[in-house]
């Protein structure tokens, strides 16, 4: 193709957006009302993904070792431990520094304890963390037959909710980020394949003076990508204003503060991309397979 | 030249037609393809430009086998074909002008060469001094003569007229008639489908008669030979 043909396509697709204007603005609406919609889940299903990383981050399991353990023995339950390859990392935690974390979490009722330190009575022990939260009780359950381990602990229950509620949440909005991205290509495909019923003619004239098959595409392939694009733009604004707000908003409300969202970038620049890229391929797909029963002459 | 041999056309609801039409027509002719509705004339017209398939037989034009070619080399074919309608199938939106030099663009001519050749072909059909209205500030006459400018532009060897001036009064068809003969006499064929037995008979032409997709009768310098 000449690079003469190239600008001239360019041309002719946005000059058609202008003589269908009204067909344009459908279904530029069409691809806005979609994408925020789509955008919507997308940054709820990002931040609900984020938040239930953070609480399964959290997630630990503290091994107890046997008062009778002595040196070597700490060290062959380690080294026991870190074979199993679904453990991610492994902290020891003495016992005096176990009751000084102890302490530290009582705050000012710590002087209760005053004194203890010659009596410790909390053992020592490891803090382990898997590579996937999802193992913790698998893993917690082969360490616990280990030999010095006197007890495991892992908020056994609550984890297991913990885990179900965000692995069906993350089922969820997937889900419904699949359905929504089908229903906007049909949707946008019907519209544009309405602004080119209108334009039959002149893809019937094209055709009978002697225009090749890409040559007619071309045109409809710019106007797909640019009302795509465009119909991408207005939603990747309203997003970014309104996620810029509720985030100021939750910083000034105390109660909201354990839930800790996404930062404003890089989120908003991913979502803006994803946006974009879905707006052009929708468009450019809905025009291309909308022009092809029109190519049969 | 155009040429078929034994060409059947036969439509997916099992409508025969054509039946087995043989034709010859030289370089530099002028055709009158005449017959009641429903003979089989547009099919004959449609099967030179390749909007139809025929079922059966061979038919060449210009040094394409037409009947043979692939989806892809059909452009090319139809580049060296003008085509004119009964309903002019300009394009609203575009002026005069525009519409002219659009057969051009879409065959990627050189822009240079564009405007010079669109105002010599406009001059040619006399509406160069509305190049810049739209189709609907016409006349259907200047109409159609801005379809025959565009038909034209290309410089076809061939150009073929499907009923062209089925929507015009007897003067303007005249007009028309006088511009189909001019491109004649300039050496480019010309196949007319037609009905307007007034004009077959005074501008007298080999004449191909075509009744229940069979031709009955081929004759130069030939008659309507219906009554209407």
């Amino acid at each position: 193709m000449k690079i003469r043909t190239i600008g001239r396509h360019v041309r002719e697709g946005v000059k058609n957006l202008g003589r269908n204007g009204w067909m344009t603005f459908a279904s530029i609406s069409a691809v806005m009302i979609t994408l925020l919609i789509l955008g919507v889940f997308l940054l709820l299903a990002m931040n609900v993904n984020y938040v239930a990383q953070t609480i399964e981050k959290q997630v630990e399991i503290r091994v107890f070792l046997d008062v009778l353990a002595d040196k070597p023995a700490i060290d062959q339950v380690e080294s026991q431990i870190r074979a199993i390859p679904q453990v991610e990392s492994i902290k020891f935690v003495s016992k005096e520094e176990g009751l000084k974390q102890f302490k530290e979490s009582l705050g000012e009722k710590a002087y209760l304890f005053e004194g203890l330190e010659k009596e410790n009575p909390l053992p020592d022990s490891f803090v382990v963390r898997t590579k996937l939260p999802q193992d913790t009780a698998a893993v917690a359950k082969q360490i616990q037959r280990l030999q010095y381990v006197s007890g495991v602990n892992y908020g056994a229950g609550t984890v297991e909710k913990l885990f179900a509620i965000t692995s069906t949440v993350r089922n969820v909005g997937i889900v419904f980020i699949v359905g929504l991205a089908f229903t906007a290509m049909f949707l946008i495909a019907n519209t544009i394949k309405l602004t080119i019923v209108a334009r039959r003619r002149e893809i019937e004239i094209m055709k009978l003076v002697g225009a090749t098959n890409w040559f007619i595409r071309w045109p409809f392939f710019v106007e797909g990508l640019l009302m795509g694009v465009t119909g991408a733009l207005v939603p990747i604004i309203l997003l970014s204003v309104s996620y810029y707000y509720l985030l100021d908003a939750m910083k000034s409300n105390i109660t909201l503060t354990i839930f800790k969202l996404l930062p404003l970038f890089p989120l908003v620049y991913q979502v803006a991309l994803a946006l974009i890229v879905i707006g052009a391929f929708i468009g450019i797909w809905g025009s291309l397979v909308s022009v092809r029963r029109f190519l049969r002459v | 030249m155009i040429e078929m041999f034994d060409v059947w056309k036969t439509y997916p609801n099992g409508t025969n037609a054509l039946k087995g039409i043989n034709i010859r027509i030289e370089k530099g002719e002028f055709v009158y393809v005449v017959g009641p509705s429903g003979a089989g004339k547009s099919t004959f017209i449609k099967l030179m430009y390749r909007e139809e398939k025929p079922t059966k037989g061979q038919i060449f034009l210009g040094g394409f086998n037409v009947s043979r070619i692939k989806e892809r080399q059909i452009p090319i074919v139809r580049r060296s074909i003008g085509v004119v309608f009964q309903d002019f199938k300009l394009l609203p939106t575009l002026t005069v002008y525009e519409n002219v030099a659009f057969a051009m663009e879409v065959i990627e001519a050189p822009p240079k060469l564009i405007k010079p050749r669109v105002m010599d072909v406009l001059g040619l059909v006399k509406l160069k001094h509305k190049a810049k209205m739209l189709p609907s500030e016409l006349s259907g006459g200047e109409q159609q003569r801005v379809a025959l400018a565009r038909a034209l532009v290309n410089n076809p060897g061939i150009v073929i007229a499907d009923e062209p001036t089925g929507n015009l009064d007897p003067e303007t068809s005249w007009e028309i008639m006088k511009l189909f003969e001019e491109i004649n006499q300039r050496g480019t064929t010309v196949v007319m489908a037609t009905h307007n037995r007034e004009i077959v008979n005074t501008m007298r032409k080999r004449v191909i008669a075509i009744e229940a997709g069979q031709i009955v009768r081929d004759e130069q310098r030939g008659e309507y030979g219906y009554e209407d």
